[in-house]
């Protein structure tokens, strides 16, 4: 890690102003930040430490209906939350699917969309990756691809984004509200990661010194709370990145779907919302071969980007999964082992 | 440009000097205040060793940054005991088996204070085993750790009933 100015901002304008600085990296938690920085793939020669910002800690209802997620809360208060777990069971869901308990005690909701991609080759600074260095070459282009991306991909870079987090929300439509030097501004979280294309190294649209002050879910994202889960696929059942994960959400009307929502996880350099789906679906019954449909459509655009072509099926069963778990309703309790695909052990089978 | 920040570390407020904002928690923690228990297995947030409570929440103190933390209440496990009394955690994991070689203990004992507080887990052993994956043990100790979990959040409960009852029967 090499050496840093530290920086305790006191309220949103002095964070903007100390943020804007060439070198200045914001600071929340640092479950991601500080690990790149041991790993000497961020360098940042100021920490703006952002965790004392006043009001943006809390979970706040609207009228209308709508939530608003300050970019401080934590992932796991925002998990347990009663209130918000009951409304958005998947985000609860994919929230806790995630990372270890330690882990989500401390991370931030922002901190959670910002966080980097878990790509090896990006992590090790030995490693050519035009996404760390632009222009200096891609070394997953032939080597272990199992975590890599079929959508969305470019020759520049074939990453993909590891937030559990993003994936409900992109598909209850979140919006980020952002502050910056130039004022306040708000970005569909669906536009808000940028794919690869020849320029990997700007992940995000925040410019300089823009900070994520608030993640908004709108009113309508509390239609689908009955009929909501999130799937994961991982190597291991916990504390593992997703292979691929899916967030489906469903809004039942007299037998037939009225409207579905999609999104994909592990497959993109963003959280991969399924529109082509969600129109497949719409006024079908909720059964298998309408699944079925879904997750080709979902799926049709997608092409391996190196070994990892499985991951296309996977993605296309996993969906038609998770729209039978979410058809079947969202249970009453998270399962014990939240996001996994398969049935629940039966007891001690594994102890 | 060294900066102090003030710490309540098992219970004792104190003012740290930080000459380098560089400083993890775990690294505070062992070198420079000598309090070695929590150990560094990875320093990434893969293992869960380095594992203390933060006001009262158990976290992975190898990526949170102690200036960052001024002002903070830590726990670690040299804290936990009362002088000779154990804490039920630390009486279970002896009692199950929880260890084996011990590196990891110190973090699953603390991880284990944590995941009582939270309350989340219940007497599901297979919602305990989720929320100890953060936790990882090379002697493979899990099925011990499981039923120390257990034990001792039964046996906290039983306390706190208890305790709770004599404080009504003083009240009377
Ligand atoms: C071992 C391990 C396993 C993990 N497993 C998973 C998993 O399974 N699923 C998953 O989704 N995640 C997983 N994570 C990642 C974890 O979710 C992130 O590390 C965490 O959410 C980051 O939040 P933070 O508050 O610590 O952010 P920080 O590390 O403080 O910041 C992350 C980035 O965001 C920027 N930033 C932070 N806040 C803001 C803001 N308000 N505005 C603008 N920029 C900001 C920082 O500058 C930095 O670039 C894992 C992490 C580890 C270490
Ligand atoms: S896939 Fe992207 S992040 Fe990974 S090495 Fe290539 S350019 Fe870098
Ligand atoms: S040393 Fe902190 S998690 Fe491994
Ligand atoms: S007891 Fe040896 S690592 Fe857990």
């Amino acid at each position: 890690m090499i050496p840093f100015e530290y920086v305790r901002a006191t309220d949103v304008a002095d964070a903007v102003a100390a943020g804007g600085a060439p070198g200045a990296a914001y600071l929340a938690a640092g479950t991601n930040l500080l690990d790149l920085m041991k790993g000497g793939v961020s360098r940042p020669t100021r920490l703006v430490d952002i965790t004392r910002l006043p009001g943006l800690a809390a979970v706040e209802r609207r009228d209308d209906g709508s939530v608003r997620i300050g970019a401080l809360v934590r992932n796991s208060d925002l998990a347990h939350d009663p209130a918000f777990a009951r409304t958005y069971p998947a985000v609860a869901e994919a929230l806790l699917s995630g990372a270890s308990a330690q882990l989500r005690n401390a991370a931030t909701a922002a901190g959670n969309v910002m966080q980097r991609t878990r790509c090896p080759y990006f992590t090790d600074t030995g490693s050519a990756c035009n996404k760390r260095e632009p222009g200096s070459g891609c070394d997953a282009r032939g080597g272990e691809t199992r975590l890599h991306a079929v959508l969305g991909w470019s020759e520049a870079c074939i990453a993909t984004h590891p937030s559990d987090f993003c994936v409900p929300l992109v598909a209850l439509d979140a919006v980020v509200e952002i502050a910056g030097p130039a004022g306040t501004r708000s970005v569909p979280l669906d536009a808000f990661h940028r794919l690869p294309g020849d320029a990997p190294e700007r992940e995000t649209v925040l410019e300089p010194g823009e900070l994520v002050t608030v993640l908004v879910l709108p009113p309508e994202a509390a239609r689908f709370s009955g009929h909501s889960r999130y799937l994961k696929v991982r190597d291991r059942t916990s504390y593992a990145f997703a292979v691929v994960s899916a967030a489906a959400s469903l809004r039942l009307d007299g037998g037939r779907i009225a409207e579905a929502r999609l999104a994909l996880g592990g497959v993109a350099l963003k959280p991969w919302r399924a529109r082509e789906a969600e129109a497949v679906l719409a006024g079908r019954a909720p059964d298998e071969a309408a699944f079925r449909a879904a997750a080709d459509a979902a799926l049709a655009g997608a092409r391996p980007s190196g070994d990892n072509a499985f991951k296309i099926e996977l993605a296309r069963r996993l969906v038609v999964r998770a729209f039978q778990r979410a058809a079947a309703g969202t249970p009453e309790r998270l399962p014990a082992l939240p996001g996994s695909a398969f049935a629940p052990a039966s007891e001690a089978a594994h102890v | 440009m060294s900066v102090d920040i003030v710490l309540t570390v098992n219970g004792t407020r104190r003012t740290i000097p930080i000459p380098d904002p560089r400083t993890t928690l775990l690294d505070l923690l062992r070198e420079g205040l000598h309090l070695t228990g929590a150990k560094k297995g990875c320093d990434r947030g893969q293992c869960g060793a380095c594992t203390v409570l933060v006001d009262g929440r158990r976290i992975n103190s190898c990526l949170a940054l102690a200036v960052s933390l001024d002002g903070a209440e830590v726990l670690t496990i040299e804290g936990l005991a009362e002088g000779d009394h154990l804490h039920p955690v630390q009486e279970a994991f002896i009692a199950h088996d929880g260890f084996q070689c011990g590196f990891c203990t110190p973090g699953q004992i603390m991880s284990a204070v944590g995941l009582i507080r939270e309350a989340q887990a219940g007497n599901d052993p297979e919602r305990v085993r989720e929320a100890m994956s953060g936790n990882l043990c090379r002697c493979g100790a899990y099925a011990g750790i499981t039923e120390a979990v257990l034990e001792a959040q039964g046996a906290m409960s039983q306390h706190t009933i208890r305790d709770s009852a004599t404080r009504q029967g003083e009240a009377a």
